[in-house]
């Protein structure tokens, strides 16, 4: 009691002792937060500025316009980049959709029974699942089984399902952030639940979606080893024309790079790397965008 | 009660019950046309879960049973036949806080008339909505911004122009002035006293001096059961039951 008494009275008089040590402390944290902040971003413009010295030298229309050689004078990316221009461009047309309506399905209609809860925890247990286990799922189902072989629709099938878990959970996520009072609103005029989705919780979801979308398309846009897995090749000079063609990627062509003998190919590398470092910028440019247009 | 007066809604043992636990219990009462019916009653009485299975919004709550009838005109709102769509139709409703869609004003009062394909000028239903509800001539200048810039009283009013424009016969209304300022709560009172002249209204409240200004007919409600159902000046002055009268004077609890 009469500590107690005594820490009021204290704590009454300016420049009280605990206060000052909990100041200390604050600012302690903070300077914390900030030392290992700037050692994150220092560590990561040490690797940019690394890359962009060996690379940019490198980085013309060439490098962009020629098939890989063993050259380094005359070797470029043509071949790769469109190979993950076309793999990213079918994995969206079939991840897209199904991820999008599968989020649909188990956030508004599913009943909320126990084989919704054990679906949706597997499906956020499988966001989980290492990309190379997708890799050996691909080749089993769609390079043998369906007989695809190691074509680009053999490799759009495989990054769907690498990225389909996360579609669906960021999908449901911007799905359940749609207030239920504007879907009771909808429903007391008398909307079917078809019209409340397609005219109420889609249009507020959209913003959402798309975000999770792309950067759920830039992660398959920098995954090497579910491609490695089901064969892509890591020499082509030609550039895919259909889905059925052969194919490489940007990853799998800075790997092939990168473990060459001869210094010159690490410096391809290092443009290989800046070429798909755009790619994704932009991509993530554009969920961006997509995002403060659908928020204003 | 006069036994004159023409029942919309009936009632008929109704209890309703989340997950097991009864919620309502064996509720017998009818609405009456062209009148305001105030169901009043502390927290948690069921109240709304009552006013909500008026036009089946329970049909959207998880584990929800229900038993008895509720006839509308003689059909049971709950019989296999019917389209709960089409029982929302009849019955508009007003919700506890202003829940007007993130669209336009127009978009708002339009929209449930279009998707429903309604007869007639859409620009017409919309602006004999909007007069109604007494919101017109704030917002005949701006019809094409979006709604959530409204002030609260006035979203509120939105929504009323909404369920409106729907012509239906009854309006439910779910303590439809508990977000509001005094003032914005007196303007919807108005209203809703002049909206009498062509819809039927339930109102539930928890502000007895609501219920008591308003309503033509009263229902108290404690624990799921209804105490007592009357005029509004017997249930206020005269009530039947001490516990009616408990409630009424305050000396709840």
């Amino acid at each position: 009691m009469r500590s107690d008494l005594a820490d009021h009275q204290s704590s009454k008089t300016l420049g009280a002792r605990s206060l000052k040590r909990r100041h200390l402390v604050a600012r302690l944290f903070k300077s914390i937060c900030l030392g290992f902040t700037l050692f994150a971003v220092g560590v990561l413009g040490l690797l940019i500025f690394q890359v962009g010295a060996d690379g940019l030298p490198w980085l013309d229309w060439k490098f962009l316009n020629n098939f890989p050689s063993r050259f380094p004078e005359r070797a470029g990316v043509k071949s790769a980049l469109y190979g993950t221009l076309w793999v990213v461009s079918l994995t969206a047309l079939i991840a897209l959709p199904t991820g999008v309506l599968a989020a649909i399905y188990l956030e508004d209609y599913a009943p909320k029974s126990r084989l919704t809860r054990i679906i949706d925890i597997n499906i956020a247990n499988l966001a989980g699942v290492p990309s190379i286990v997708y890799g050996i799922l691909g080749l089993a189902i769609f390079v043998r089984f369906l007989g695809l072989e190691r074509s680009v629709l053999a490799g759009a099938l495989t990054m769907s399902l690498l990225i389909l878990p996360v579609i669906i959970i960021s999908s449901k996520e911007a799905i359940r952030a749609v207030p239920s009072s504007i879907r009771l609103a909808a429903y007391a005029v008398g909307a079917t639940q078809w019209q409340v989705v397609r005219f109420h919780v889609l249009p507020a979801a959209i913003p959402g979606i798309l975000t999770g979308v792309i950067l759920a398309l830039s992660r398959a846009i920098g995954e090497t080893a579910p491609l490695i897995m089901i064969g892509a090749l890591t020499y082509v000079a030609f550039v895919p024309e259909g889905p059925m063609d052969e194919f490489t990627a940007l990853p799998i062509q800075i790997f092939n790079w990168t473990s060459r003998p001869q210094a010159e190919f690490h410096e391809l590398a290092a443009a290989g790397i800046i070429v798909l470092l755009a790619v994704l910028l932009t991509m993530n440019a554009l969920a961006v965008l997509i995002r403060y247009k659908g928020t204003r | 009660m006069k036994t004159i007066e023409k029942a919309v809604l009936e009632a008929r043992d109704v209890t309703i019950r989340y997950s097991g636990q009864a919620a309502v219990q064996g509720v017998n009462l009818s609405i009456y046309e062209k009148k305001i019916t105030a169901i009043i009653g502390p927290s948690g009485c069921g109240k709304s879960t009552l006013l909500r299975s008026l036009n089946r919004m329970n049909d959207f709550i998880d584990h929800v049973t229900q038993e008895g009838e509720i006839l509308y005109r003689g059909t049971n709102l709950y019989g296999p036949e019917v389209d709960p769509v089409e029982v929302r139709l009849h019955m508009g409703m007003v919700f506890q806080r202003p829940n007007p869609f993130p669209k336009s004003i127009f978009r708002n009062v339009a929209w449930g008339p279009t998707i429903n394909g309604l007869p007639g000028d859409i620009n017409h239903r919309v602006e004999r909505a909007l007069r109604q509800a007494a919101l017109w001539n704030e917002v005949k200048d701006r019809l094409e911004d979006s709604a959530l810039n409204l002030s609260g009283g006035q979203q509120q009013r939105l929504c009323i122009a909404r369920a409106l424009a729907m012509e239906p016969e009854v309006i439910l209304m779910d303590e439809p002035c508990s977000a509001l300022d005094p003032v914005s709560t007196a303007r919807i009172e108005d209203l809703i006293f002049e909206l009498k002249e062509s819809y039927t209204i339930v109102i539930v409240t928890h502000n007895m001096q609501q219920a008591s200004r308003v309503s033509d007919y009263t229902a108290f409600m404690e624990s799921g059961k209804l105490i007592e159902y009357g005029d509004t000046d017997q249930v206020f002055t005269r009530p039947k039951q001490k516990r009616t009268e408990d409630y009424v004077t305050g000396r709840f609890g």
